[in-house]
């Protein structure tokens, strides 16, 4: 191969990743916290996961084991590609299994199973500032998190109830961390929400273009945030998977025809898909060995 | 029934050999050399070069070619090879006054020592199509002047003798490095001249024409305009003398507008900077006007136009960064959307209950059509809850 254009392991240098790793070091010990970093130019376009591949790329290690979803699935394009890049460039492991992972990449979800200590989930952030969209100044939002004036936010939650009955926002939804900082949680649903707070996993969020790290530590309080009279409630599906049956997931809409026909379906593929080798069956599935 | 989307890692490499295979094209037409783009399609290496904030042609013409002529991926290609060099240090300030000079011009004056120099300049061509080209004539060796060039000072240091315009800035020593350190606002001049070099030629261009067009207007004179080689040293310290690096071609604009003066200023020319690798005008004078609308703050002048408005001009500027957001909206985003399916469905069927008073009313209003997507939406929602 002609020798024009070489790359270091894992891609960043070194020094690079020490850079990284002393500003999500920052972002544990400040947790919610946005902590300015100088963020690179990665080999994936901006908006497609850079801050997320630059967090992994910093804290993987030859043992790690990684997963990689977006959209709570592994298969998804641009899941697969991560997972490619990771393989490629440092040479790690891989896997689908949840469990079996020591780091999860993710854009959108948190995997419908219990994350452990141990685990690191490395969040993908489009837009780290929960107060963007109120105010578009990065110079006005770092001094309102500063003196944490977060009565904006709570007007804009009221102002949703007075409008429409009810807060909305079904993704992206703000929290409280550990009672001072409201944060952003990436654009998961709401029904993710939850899942953050007291977890034993580490939650590291990278965003490459806004060049921002954040930090959830483990067993950290998560609060999403309500009113005494409007609190906090997760979404609810009707059904169950029709694949695996199962409730109280978050489920995928898939379109059948062009007439309304609908079926509803895990987004949590893992999920999914190791419920029915453990013989879970929803109203049009089958489990995996018939499927094969 | 349904199955699962599997095989994207399949989709994602076929589609790869795809691109591939049309990036080669009809196999009977010879496959570019990077000399050939180097050598004459040298504009868009030195557009990749000056955005991809890398001086090296052969990469750039590789980029080039890489990305099928899409000189803002080529320009991402160069970005993300670049990112992963090691530091060594900073340059010296190149001096450009001492710049081998190819083109040189100053619409401020009708004569000055060095004299104008044209160059190698579209400006007065006819833009006549050329059917000779297509035909691949020779071209004739351009005729030159034989003898070494006189002496080109730069515009501004001339005006400065009078003390018309303002001087250069106050050397710090310290320069900032927005590659290198996080970026926050607000900047230094020297943070927002960096991230200009790096930034889009057309987001540039329109932003100056805005401050033209009365949008931060900056009554800009190009004092001048002068493209050629400059020499590149660097300190060592372990020699304690400086060495030369080799030489970059840059194109330098210093542009020359009116200030009325302040209490403690007396009127007097400030000064617009732009400076872009390789031959690179149209970007260096949009940069120069940027630069000075950019000093709205510090010149006490109103801010009034997007122009003038740092935190939007240097978060905007990266077509990097631009391109990559406008595109990822192509990534699914089928969860949050199906949050948002459900919201809507609850909101519109709370609207209906609003509305059953009147139902007469309501269905006079819509057409037969949309009236059954109401009843089939109607029923599926019943169905979701």
């Amino acid at each position: 191969m002609n020798p024009i254009a070489q790359y270091n392991f894992a891609y960043l240098d070194e020094q690079t990743k020490r850079m990284i790793r002393r500003a999500i070091l920052k972002a544990i010990a400040i947790p919610g916290y946005q902590v300015p970093f100088a963020s690179r130019e990665m080999p994936m376009p901006y908006g497609w996961g850079t801050g997320g591949v630059q967090v992994t790329a910093s804290i993987i290690g030859q043992t790690d084991v990684l997963k990689v979803i977006d959209q709570g699935a592994d298969d998804t394009t641009n899941a697969v590609s991560i997972r490619a890049f990771f393989a490629k460039v440092a040479n790690v492991a891989t896997t689908t299994r949840t469990r079996e992972a020591t780091i999860i990449q993710t854009r959108h979800r948190i995997p419908e199973e219990k994350l452990t200590t141990g685990q690191v989930l490395v969040y993908q952030v489009p837009i780290p500032e929960p107060l963007r969209f109120l105010e578009p100044r990065e110079t006005e939002t770092r001094k309102m998190h500063a003196l944490e004036e977060y009565g904006l936010m709570h007007v804009k939650l009221y102002e949703d109830i007075a409008k429409h009955g009810e807060i909305a926002t079904t993704y992206a939804y703000p929290v409280k961390v550990e009672g001072r900082y409201v944060m952003d949680p990436s654009p998961t649903p709401k029904f993710d929400n939850p899942k953050m707070h007291m977890s034993e996993a580490l939650q590291l969020f990278g965003a490459g273009r806004e060049k921002r790290i954040y930090a959830v530590p483990p067993y950290t309080e998560v609060v999403s945030l309500d009113f005494e009279d409007h609190p906090f409630a997760i979404q609810t599906f009707a059904e169950p998977c029709a694949l695996c049956g199962a409730e109280g997931v978050y489920l995928d809409e898939v379109v059948l025809d062009d007439h309304g026909g609908h079926m509803m379906v895990c987004s949590d593929t893992d999920n999914c898909e190791d419920r029915r080798a453990h013989g879970h069956v929803g109203a049009l599935g089958q489990t995996l060995e018939a499927a094969e | 029934m349904y199955v699962a989307v599997k095989g994207g890692e399949a989709a994602i490499a076929n589609a790869h050999a795809l691109l591939a295979d049309r990036r080669r094209g009809d196999r009977s037409v010879p496959a570019l050399r990077l000399d050939q783009i180097i050598e004459q399609l040298g504009l868009a290496v030195d557009r990749a070069m000056g955005e991809g904030s890398l001086y090296d042609k052969e990469l750039a013409a590789l980029a080039i070619v890489q990305s099928r002529g899409d000189l803002i991926e080529a320009i991402f290609l160069v970005r993300a090879y670049r990112t992963t060099l090691p530091r060594f240090g900073f340059s010296n300030p190149i001096d450009t006054g001492e710049m081998r000079i190819e083109r040189r011009i100053s619409a401020t004056f009708k004569d000055l020592p060095g004299g104008q120099l044209l160059g190698p300049t579209f400006d007065y061509t006819h833009r006549l199509l050329d059917p000779a080209l297509a035909d691949g004539a020779e071209v004739r060796a351009a005729p030159s002047r034989p003898g070494e060039p006189e002496r080109a000072p730069r515009v501004t240091d001339m005006l400065a003798h009078e003390g018309l315009i303002e001087p250069d800035g106050v050397d710090t020593g310290e320069i900032g490095d927005l590659t290198r350190e996080p970026m926050q606002f607000p900047m230094g001049r020297d943070l927002r001249l960096q991230a200009m070099a790096r930034g889009d030629e057309g987001f540039l261009l329109a932003l100056a024409y805005s401050t033209q067009r009365g949008y931060g207007r900056t009554h800009p004179f190009a004092g001048e305009i002068r493209i050629g080689e400059v020499e590149v040293e660097m300190d060592v310290p372990e020699l304690g003398f400086s060495v030369s690096l080799g030489r970059v071609r840059v194109t330098e604009c210093q542009m020359v507008n009116q200030f009325k003066g302040n209490a403690e200023v007396p009127p007097q020319f400030t000064r617009g900077y732009g400076l872009a690798f390789g031959q690179a005008e149209r970007k260096a004078m949009a940069m120069a006007m940027c630069d000075r609308a950019l000093r709205a703050r510090e010149l006490g002048e109103d801010i009034t136009a997007p122009a003038q408005d740092e935190e939007f001009m240097i978060s905007h500027l990266d077509n990097v960064a631009s391109t990559g957001f406008v595109e990822h909206l192509k990534l699914p985003h089928y969860v949050d959307f199906q949050a948002e399916l459900g919201l809507i469905r609850k909101l519109r069927a709370e609207h209906k209950k609003a509305q059953t008073p009147h139902p007469a009313a309501d269905a006079a209003t819509l057409s037969p059509k949309r009236r059954g997507e109401e009843a089939a939406l109607g029923s599926k929602m019943e169905a979701a809850e």
